[in-house]
């Protein structure tokens, strides 16, 4: 981290940062489902240490965006680089193993598992120990079980479900789930956090409570990138924000400048309705 | 470790204690009959371990189980009776080929999901039938299959050629196939296939490698089958096709499903109902497979999850702080 990395791709242009600042990139990404272009040639950067937000209206192709950066969908056309190395069509747990964590839009934890077996899966890609050290269950991979369990202990303890360590994850409160899923995703020791909704679901107090500690890990050092449809978290949280629409970047800049961005007020006011039955 | 860490580890084995003894004491009451029904009880809870590695700790469904049971099988049959190798040397061997064939014929079609996985397994079950039937470079001795099988020898003048000695040496085996797929089932291993099982996606994009998790689980179920056929084997002295059928991997699928998807006990639970039940009801032949079918019934109604479901949640975790939860509140 913070090595000199590849040189700007292209001719400086206005507001594009200086490219060894940049953790997550990508270029001219596309993505197509049969002849819906989901995602068209997106260009999107992701500076180190910020809180980047992506929005846009409902089908905007966000959450594609997501998916293609995570690997759960194969990019048709462009690039994905973490940290200047190409990433894009990798499969997902090398990416997870190189440093993009996330959470899903509709939380998906390990329901018949327990809080606690819900965090040690995340740090599965971190554990040194193979196959047969855990047949033989051998004195390394002992002490390497009982270090993750103290670390996910730790994580559980920092997202307020330590008492809930041995309970299924299905028989937590939705709001407790969506802390369970993050610290799940923190459980991997990444540089980049993707979220999808974080708010979504939840009541005023747990989104403050969710704002808070999205803020306690940025201010730690982590990288962070959201899909947000709560404005005012959205402005509240973001240094940086990235609007797409049907599939295309139409603006990014910091909250001020996409508040006053006049193509933003179109995109949203215009798609008012669909935006309203979309929620 | 500390002796904290000693006593904590111990309940996991304490509580196959009774089990143990109840077998090692039961050769003194059983006769040469009661000892083949408890080595075949033994030879479907090994087969039944194997199959719940795969259907039980991952939730794939093969339905094509007893081809590689058969594989183990022949694999043992042939280099016996062909090259004299050993019975006891043939256990690994039957392992690894059983094992390598799961992953030649399993690779290719890994990333399907249930029925369809099911109705692929099917097909290599039957594939693997039909073709030692068809006696390939008259190896597999056709529809009369591998006859003249040797006995385990242990060591020089230390066969094992009656009931107690097959008794004794299938449950060993299962006891440390027990004791392996336990420790698994603790392991980062077993937690990835039960994330697996639970949700794919959530799986992937939580950094498990989920193909290579499957295969693996693919592979090991087959060794495990494997080396269930080798013993099979050597203690009928004769393989042949009709022993493979696809009621037999319906079988295993039943022990599995009564037992409970993903329990030890539930499989040996299982294996015992599919192993004993037709020695229990041996006078009323005709009526058996109905009565089958009413229990099978009646199971999905009152105990959908099985006789003896897993409580993966409260599987103990090593070290545990002592303020971790309610359950170990006064450890």
């Amino acid at each position: 981290m913070g090595a000199p990395e590849v040189e700007a791709m292209e001719p400086a242009r206005i507001m594009t940062p200086p490219a060894d600042d940049v953790l997550l990139e990508t270029r001219g990404l596309t993505k197509r489902f049969g002849g819906l272009i989901a995602v068209s040639d997106l260009d999107l950067d992701v500076r180190r240490g910020e809180i980047s937000s992506l929005i846009g209206p409902n089908g905007a192709g966000k959450t594609t965006v997501f998916n293609v950066v995570t690997g759960i969908y194969r990019p048709d056309a462009g690039e994905v680089r973490l940290g200047g190395e190409g990433i894009g069509g990798w499969k997902p747990h090398r990416i997870v193993a190189r440093g993009i964590a996330r959470t899903f839009q509709n939380i998906r934890l390990f329901p018949e598992m327990t809080c606690l077996e819900n965090v040690m899966a995340g740090r599965h890609c971190r554990l040194a120990a193979g196959f047969w050290t855990a047949l033989l269950h051998a004195p390394g991979q002992r002490r390497e079980e009982r270090q993750a369990v103290d670390f996910c202990h730790g994580l559980l303890e920092r997202v307020g479900l330590e008492r809930f360590a041995n309970e299924l994850a299905k028989n937590i409160a939705y709001g407790s789930q969506r802390m369970l899923e993050i610290a799940r995703a923190l459980a991997t020791r990444p540089r980049l956090l993707v979220l999808d909704e974080p708010s979504s679901g939840l009541n005023p107090r747990e989104t403050e409570e969710l704002i808070g500690f999205l803020r306690e890990l940025s201010a730690e050092g982590l990288t962070l990138l959201i899909i947000e449809h709560d404005m005012n978290v959205v402005m509240g949280i973001s240094d940086w924000i990235t609007v797409m629409d049907e599939g295309r970047k139409i603006a990014e800049g910091t909250p001020e400048e996409i508040y006053h961005n006049p193509l933003v007020i179109e995109a949203y006011l215009g798609r008012e309705d669909a935006d309203e039955e979309g929620d | 470790m500390t002796p904290m860490d000693r006593l904590r580890a111990l309940p996991g084995l304490w509580k196959w204690l009774p089990a143990v003894a109840a077998f090692a004491l039961y050769p003194l009451a059983a006769n040469d009959y009661l000892l083949d029904v408890a080595f075949f009880f033994g030879v479907y809870t090994l087969l039944g371990l194997s199959l719940n590695v795969v259907l039980g700790e991952v939730g794939l469904f093969d339905f094509g189980h007893a081809g590689f049971y058969a594989i183990g099988a022949y694999t043992t049959a042939i280099l016996n009776t062909l090259y004299g190798v050993p019975i006891l040397v043939l256990i690994p061997v039957s392992a690894l080929a059983a094992g390598l064939f799961a992953y030649l014929v399993v690779s290719p079609v890994i990333h399907l999901r249930g029925d369809y996985l099911l109705i692929v397994t099917i097909g290599f079950g039957e594939i693997v039938r039909i073709g030692l039937i068809n006696n390939p470079w008259g190896l597999t001795g056709g529809s009369n299959g591998v006859v003249g099988i040797d006995n385990p020898v242990l060591a020089p003048g230390m066969v094992i050629e009656n009931s107690l000695g097959f008794y004794l040496l299938i449950w060993c085996l299962v006891a440390l196939s027990i004791l392996g797929l336990e420790n698994l089932q603790r392991s980062h291993i077993g937690r990835a296939w039960n994330c697996i099982r639970e949700d794919e996606i959530a799986a992937k994009a939580t950094g498990i490698n989920v193909r290579g998790y499957k295969l693996l689980a693919f592979v090991l179920g087959a060794a495990l089958a494997g080396v269930a056929g080798n013993v099979y084997a050597s203690k009928m002295m004769v393989v042949s096709p009709h022993s493979f059928t696809f009621m037999e991997s319906a079988m295993f699928f039943c022990i599995v499903l009564i037992g409970g998807m993903g329990s030890i006990p539930g499989v040996i639970v299982g294996a015992a109902a599919i192993s004993l039940f037709p020695e229990v009801f041996r006078g009323f032949a005709q009526y058996r497979m109905l009565f089958f079918g009413a229990v099978m019934v009646a199971m999905m109604v009152f105990r959908p999850a099985g006789i003896w479901p897993c409580r993966r949640g409260f599987l103990k975790m090593p070290g545990r702080p002592a303020a971790a939860g309610p359950r170990n509140g006064s450890a």
